[in-house]
């Protein structure tokens, strides 16, 4: 099994990692990174667990190979939250109870987080949409919904004061 | 109060850590070899080339494991990796440990196993079949349990009602999926003889136990500790194969091992609800009141014990404490079949049975020309009551649940005059707080939490209760804090760590917040206690005159005041830490009956719920749209509505998944569902808005009055479902889940059924002409 030398952003960080060319993006996190908020739910692209944003779009790390990302920008859910602060995402979960078991919950914050970013007031069938591949058992999605609401109105609400 | 998860910020964060998440770049890694055959008997099983390969440092097989296992002591016939014979496909044979993934896969590949194929029985009717080949020697006719109980005066109830109905159901299969596969991380100390296990459990103290038996080794030898766990509806209340495997191969390497199964070994270890078929009669007055219920479960039960015995005796005694039912028999029967073993999931045992029942009460209600609202009302309890198979209810607030749902779904405004496809359907239902008699039955008190308080003015409290993402750990620090008047900052909570934490009976039955939070409560009663006495000495009053504000303790009418913190410092002085204790069990009264079977169902509170649901069936393709939910759960008393509402919310969900599109499936024994693509859980697409409300009946044996929240909204969505679709089609599904091909079948047979009706009327119209 080659590995290649792979320069990539991760969380910010520049790194350059030899990675094995079978490596999946969520195993070069999970066990070279040490990054575990990025979960394995099933076995291979059926739940959105393993959601992470590939240069601002939502990608499941455990269907995209490490060395693919090559020069790429990757954000986990262990960089939302900024000097020790959450982000409006993580907080509007928390809140609003968006989580229970928590284990969907980094997927389905990412994933959202990419709907966020490109449409900062989305509607409820845009939420329903973006976050249509990740899967939850515990909440029956009624607070994700209320919590990814709450979250573009914090944002709103922010990005009004500072203007 | 509304109150946030205590642990919400590790989850959002990304920071919580699930057992696959725990540091352990130098364990090895376990796999398991799983039957390829639904039954055979093993003839051999080499294990010496695999054994042989580099890298690998334990392969083991039946040979290591001579102990049977399960969860009801009085019926293990399970052995974590099988001896002699296997019985379902995909059942554990060996399992090894070795350096890397890839190692382990080869050794794998490398055991030799020699099968013997037998017959086969998949479901309940060639398992019962005469000449049916027998899956355990001890169990003929592959009957796992049997019950037949009758109270009241049946016959007599049928001759006295106006209406008798008798109708026949099937369900499907069903399985708890919780997103976080299983795994476990098993550290063997070869030097001190002891076992550390973290693992996916709802009940740690069970798998505590198991791995005593199973490994010859005094329970004091093991360590076992519950990191976050990702759901488990169920699936986790059993130890399960995997826990006991990663184990023995901790020991037999003389290492740690961790153990993740895939998905499709997750959804394979199943211990879901099994595929049942109901035959239900019930008796009604003309006025809607139930004369009497006769009632026949089969539950296909899978190869092994497991629950079984549980789970058929809950169908039969959660027909009760719904409604006043004066007569009722009931007849269940567990059967042995070659699939993976069935066990206890979220409404356990109660779901089918309450479908079949809420479904016919609607249809005869259309008989008699009652609104489904009216004979609800008709045989709401009048508490408190004791059912007739002895079970002791002493809240009910039903009829409120119904009254908010009524007025919420606009049901008498909208509902005669729906659009073509649309309907509303109504349904009832209802759950135990906790089983009033635990399974294993030791005499100790059945909940137990301990308090630390230290010199720091933090309170920790310590519970063996797991949290699996309900929000048990935030509500027993909820109940600490409002004791002591202290918010929550000053709470902490440590679960789950055998060597720390008091023994709990787990998270099973809705037991927790009730059982937990009465023993939760008295705790801080008792801490309480004791920085009062300290407050009193200081101020050199009797103790009654002096009150506690919380940060303060303050002497009654006058203005001497202590801080919290310099009452703590007190307390100290006198002892060093504090340490303080509290207790529960539930009451003798609520304890059940005498004749056999009679704990199972029996609870120290019940739970009510009511749902109307909307639907939308499209005739062309039988896709059924749920439009909306309006629920109304009556939980004693919320602690945390937030948390109340995220479980009615995901109850109903659930309840949903299983009405609308979730089914196992298995081709000569092999699963062929095991996976998310194709068990088909709800996406947030056709997941309908739920509008929630709480209702406060409150119990008096209920921590404030506190009862469970998380399983009684769960059977109620089915029936709401299907009479709603009657509603919409006036078509009765009899057969869940409602399919779009169950629905189309359905449609077009009723189509034909017309067609030939008409061509028949025609052709005697000119027969007589």
């Amino acid at each position: 099994m080659s590995k290649r030398l792979v320069k990539l952003s991760v969380n910010g960080r520049e790194r350059e990692d030899a990675i094995s060319e079978h490596t999946l993006l969520l195993d070069y996190l999970r066990e070279q990174l040490g990054l575990t908020g990025t979960k394995r739910g099933c076995d291979g692209g059926e739940c959105g667990a393993c959601t992470v944003l590939v240069d601002g779009k939502p990608q499941l790390s455990c269907i995209t190979l490490a060395c693919r990302c090559e020069g790429s920008e990757v954000s986990t859910i262990e960089s939302l939250a900024q000097q020790g602060r959450l982000s409006a995402l993580q907080t509007a979960f928390n809140e609003k109870l968006g989580t229970q078991c928590g284990f969907c919950t980094p997927g389905m914050i990412m994933a959202a987080q990419a709907l966020l970013l490109r449409e900062p007031d989305p509607s409820e069938a845009q939420i329903r949409e973006a976050l249509s591949g990740n899967i939850c058992r515990c909440t029956g999605y009624v607070k994700i919904i209320e919590s990814v609401q709450a979250a573009a109105a914090a944002m709103a609400q922010t990005a009004g004061e500072a203007a | 109060m509304r109150q946030p998860l205590i642990d919400g910020v590790e989850k959002v964060s990304g920071q919580a850590l699930y057992t696959a998440d725990l540091p352990s770049r130098e364990a090895l890694v376990g796999a398991i070899l799983r039957s390829p055959l639904a039954h055979a008997r093993i003839r051999s099983i080499d294990l010496s080339r695999a054994r042989a390969l580099p890298g690998v440092r334990a392969v083991i097989s039946g040979d290591e494991c001579d102990v049977p296992y399960g969860v009801i002591p009085i019926a293990q016939n399970e052995f974590a990796l099988a001896r002699g014979r296997v019985r379902y496909c995909g059942e554990p044979i060996a399992a090894v440990a070795a350096v890397d993934q890839a190692t382990a896969r080869a050794a794998l590949d490398a055991i030799v196993l020699d099968l013997e194929e037998l017959p086969t029985c998949f479901d309940a009717p060639s398992a019962r079949a005469a000449d049916a080949f027998q899956l355990h020697d001890d169990q003929p006719g592959n009957i796992a349990r049997d019950v037949d109980h009758t109270f009241g005066d049946v016959e007599g109830g049928f001759a006295a009602a106006d209406l008798v109905l008798e109708e026949r159901f099937h369900y499907a299969e069903v399985t708890h999926a919780m997103m976080e596969p299983n795994a476990s991380l098993a550290s063997w100390d070869g030097e001190r003889g002891r076992l550390t296990l973290h693992t996916v459990s709802q009940v740690p103290y069970y798998v505590h136990l198991i791995l005593a038996q199973c490994m010859h080794l005094d329970a004091s030898q093991i360590r076992v500790i519950k990191p976050f766990v990702g759901g488990g509806f169920g699936h986790r209340t059993e130890t399960l194969n995997f826990e006991i495997i990663a184990s023995l191969l901790a020991r037999a390497a003389q290492g740690t091992v961790k153990l993740e199964l895939s998905r499709e070994e997750s959804f394979i270890t199943h211990r879901g609800r099994p595929e049942t078929d109901v035959r239900l009669k019930i008796g009604l007055s003309s006025s809607g009141v139930i004369k009497a219920v006769d009632c026949e479960v089969v539950q296909r039960g899978g190869a092994y014990a497991g629950y079984g015995l549980v789970t058929i005796l809950y169908a039969g005694s959660l027909l009760h404490a719904m409604y006043q039912l004066p007569a009722c028999r009931y007849y269940g029967l567990r059967v042995y079949t070659n699939t993976p073993p069935n066990g206890a999931m979220r409404g356990h045992g109660s779901v089918d049975v309450r479908h079949a029942f809420e479904s016919m009460l609607d249809t005869m209600a259309q008989t008699l020309g009652l609104d489904p609202f009216e004979v609800r009302r008709a045989n709401l309890l009048s508490i408190p009551h004791r059912t007739i198979n002895d079970l002791q209810v002493n809240s009910c607030g039903l009829g409120e649940c119904l009254d908010k749902v009524q007025a919420a779904s606009g049901w008498h405004e909208r509902r005669a005059s729906m659009p073509k496809g649309r309907g509303l359907g109504l349904a009832c239902s209802h759950y135990a707080s906790g089983s009033a008699k635990p399974v294993h039955w030791s005499g100790e008190p059945h909940a137990v939490v301990n308090l630390k308080l230290d010199f720091d003015g933090g309170i920790t409290v310590l519970t063996g209760a797991a949290d699996i993402g309900q929000g048990s750990s935030t509500l027993l620090a909820q109940m600490v804090a409002e004791v002591m008047g202290l918010s929550m900052q000053r709470l902490r909570v440590v679960a789950n760590d055998s060597a720390v934490t008091p023994k709990d009976n787990g998270s099973y039955s809705s037991r927790v917040s009730f059982m937990v939070g009465n023993a939760a409560i008295n705790a801080a009663k008792a801490l309480l206690q004791i920085l009062l006495q300290a407050a009193a000495t200081k101020f050199g009053v009797p103790l009654e005159q002096v009150e506690c504000h919380g940060e303060s303790y303050v002497v009654a009418g006058s203005d001497k005041s202590l801080s919290y913190k310099e009452v703590v410092t007190l307390a100290l002085q006198a002892g060093g830490t504090v340490t303080a204790r509290g207790h529960w069990s539930t009451p003798r009264e609520t304890q059940g009956g005498k004749f056999r079977g009679a704990a199972v169902g029996t609870s120290a509170g019940y739970s009510y719920a009511a749902q109307v649901v909307e639907v939308e069936v499209d005739e062309d393709t039988g896709m059924v749209r749920v439009v909306k939910v309006w629920v109304a759960h009556d939980c004693g008393r919320a602690i945390n509505p937030l948390a109340v509402e995220g479980q009615v919310q995901g109850s109903v969900w659930m309840g949903m998944g299983q009405a609308l599109c979730e089914e196992t499936q298995y081709h000569q024994g092999l699963h062929m569902r095991a996976n998310f693509l194709d068990y088909r859980i709800p996406t947030i697409v056709e997941s309908p808005p739920i509008e929630t409300y709480i209702v406060e009946a409150p119990d008096p044996n209920g921590p404030f009055g506190a009862k469970e929240a998380g399983e009684g909204s769960l059977s109620g969505f089915l029936p709401a479902l299907t009479n709603a679709i009657a509603h919409a089609t006036g078509l009765r599904l009899h057969e869940l889940p409602a399919t779009p091909d169950r629905m189309l079948d359905a449609l077009v047979a009723r189509k034909r059924a017309l067609k030939l009706s008409a061509a028949k009327s025609a052709a005697l119209k000119k027969e007589q002409a």
